[in-house]
């Protein structure tokens, strides 16, 4: 339990474009490495529009479920996996990421991305799960799918497509994400 | 309260309109006496929020084994000099020059070591290098008001930078956003990431301003406003503030934080 009251979150704005992208910050691994997938997505608001302005990054255990503690995210050398990413979408609300498969970090556990939200005219930030939808079991396994009500617990099951994953993001609406709160938030 | 030509049809709402939502929302947060210390997701005087908070309550959700750690930034992701806002071009930017200081700790007080921080804000003129931005205030070629910095073993982070200016945005009729910084912050875990907003002591603008008041209670919004400190200027240099931030607390086990400390 916290004793310190954490400092309230704002929006990130409309202006972040200029100063949390950087290069190769979305390129885990350059697209083509042997391994390389795409993990990519729509962001939506509740009308179904499209969010030009938001930011998503995600981060990940490697293949082999390590949790990786390198440097080298905003400085990428194309050698060091780093498992952090960070992508600001393109006016048609896309977002995508080029990087490899996690990992279960555990045996049996469901193997995900941890990804963040930040976007105008979202007052702090959202913390959601894109599942790997390829281990059946371990799905079924995993505390946090079991304790979402059936009909949402797709929003957090990236789908797989010809390149990789694909994982949209509802902020709002029919099929509204199912976002996260940890101890302590 | 009644404004005397209800707004339609997209048209923009009046100051005294949102002033007025604004004090109805925290007459209601008061009534209701349960301390709220984030944000409100749903804060219908910040428009662009209307369609882009979650109408569900977040799920409750222990974090696993890669949410309890943070993505590792080191020497070779920043260089230091970075940490000034006001060396990155020829000359000398116009405004307030300042050091901006403090400390990050987590919940527990503990200090949040070699992690990154990032801050982006407006020149003096109150405005943005960024091409949508279209407030018709000049650009200073000497500023882009972008910077980066590594805290150090006990959680200080130290920038030099130019005071930002208010700037008008499109919320409301005659909206202006008060003077602020942007924050974005990493904590020894990724479940402490967030991105926030640094204020000036005494600010008019404060009241009258729906993203810094979507922070209904009192003490928790003047938790972002930053302290002079007369002890961070430097002599006919530059005047300092001081901003400590507290992330939410660690999921780490002591055992893990003693042998981080090992």
């Amino acid at each position: 339990m916290s004793t310190l009251t954490p400092t309230p979150g704002q929006t990130v704005g409309p202006f972040f474009h200029y100063a949390l992208p950087y290069e190769g910050d979305r390129d885990l691994v350059l697209p083509g490495t042997a391994g390389a997938i795409r993990l990519h997505g729509t962001v939506y608001d509740g009308a179904g529009a499209p969010i030009p302005d938001a930011l998503i990054e995600i981060w990940q255990a490697a293949p082999d479920g390590s949790v990786v503690q390198q440097p080298g995210s905003l400085r990428r050398d194309g050698w060091t996996f780093t498992g952090f990413g960070r992508a600001s979408t393109s006016r048609d609300g896309s977002y995508t990421f080029s990087t490899l498969t996690p990992g279960p970090t555990e045996d049996g556990a469901a193997a995900f991305f941890a990804v963040t939200v930040f976007a105008r005219g979202l007052l702090n930030r959202l913390f959601t799960r894109a599942y790997l939808p390829d281990d059946a079991d371990a799905l079924a396994a995993d505390t946090l799918l079991a304790s979402v009500p059936d009909d949402r617990r797709g929003t957090l099951i990236a789908a797989r497509d010809e390149q990789g994953l694909c994982f949209d993001i509802r902020l709002q609406g029919e099929d509204e994400t199912v976002f996260l709160r940890f101890p302590g938030h | 309260m009644t404004s005397p030509a209800p707004s339609s049809g997209g048209a923009l709402a009046s100051q005294d309109d949102i002033t007025a939502e604004i004090t109805d929302i925290e007459a209601a947060y008061q009534r209701a006496g349960v301390e709220e210390t984030q944000p409100r997701l749903d804060y219908p005087p910040y428009r662009s929020s209307i369609l882009r908070h979650p109408t569900k309550d977040l799920h409750h959700a222990d974090p696993e084994t890669i949410e309890r750690w943070a993505p590792c930034f080191g020497h070779r992701d920043v260089d230091p000099l970075e940490a000034d806002l006001t060396i990155q071009h020829g000359g000398e930017p116009i405004g307030e020059r300042m050091v901006i200081a403090g400390r990050v700790v987590d919940g527990e007080g503990r200090p949040v070591r070699h992690q990154l921080v990032e801050i982006w804000q407006a020149n003096a003129g109150g405005r943005y290098v960024h091409k949508r931005d279209q407030h018709p205030a000049s650009l200073d070629p000497n500023f882009t008001g972008v910077g980066r910095c590594l805290t150090d073993a006990e959680g200080n982070y130290r920038f030099q930078t130019i005071k930002p200016g208010p700037y008008p945005w499109k919320n409301h009729h005659n909206a202006w956003r008060p003077a602020h910084i942007h924050f974005s912050l990493f904590g020894t875990d990724f479940t402490q990431r967030m991105v926030t907003q640094m204020y000036f002591p005494g600010d008019p603008l404060f009241a009258l301003d729906p993203i810094y008041q979507s922070i209904t209670d009192t003490k928790a919004r003047e938790r972002l406003v930053a302290s002079y400190d007369h002890d961070l200027t430097s002599h006919e240099w530059a005047t300092g503030y001081r901003w400590d931030i507290v992330l939410t607390g660690s999921q780490r086990t002591y055992m893990e934080e003693e042998e981080d400390d090992a």
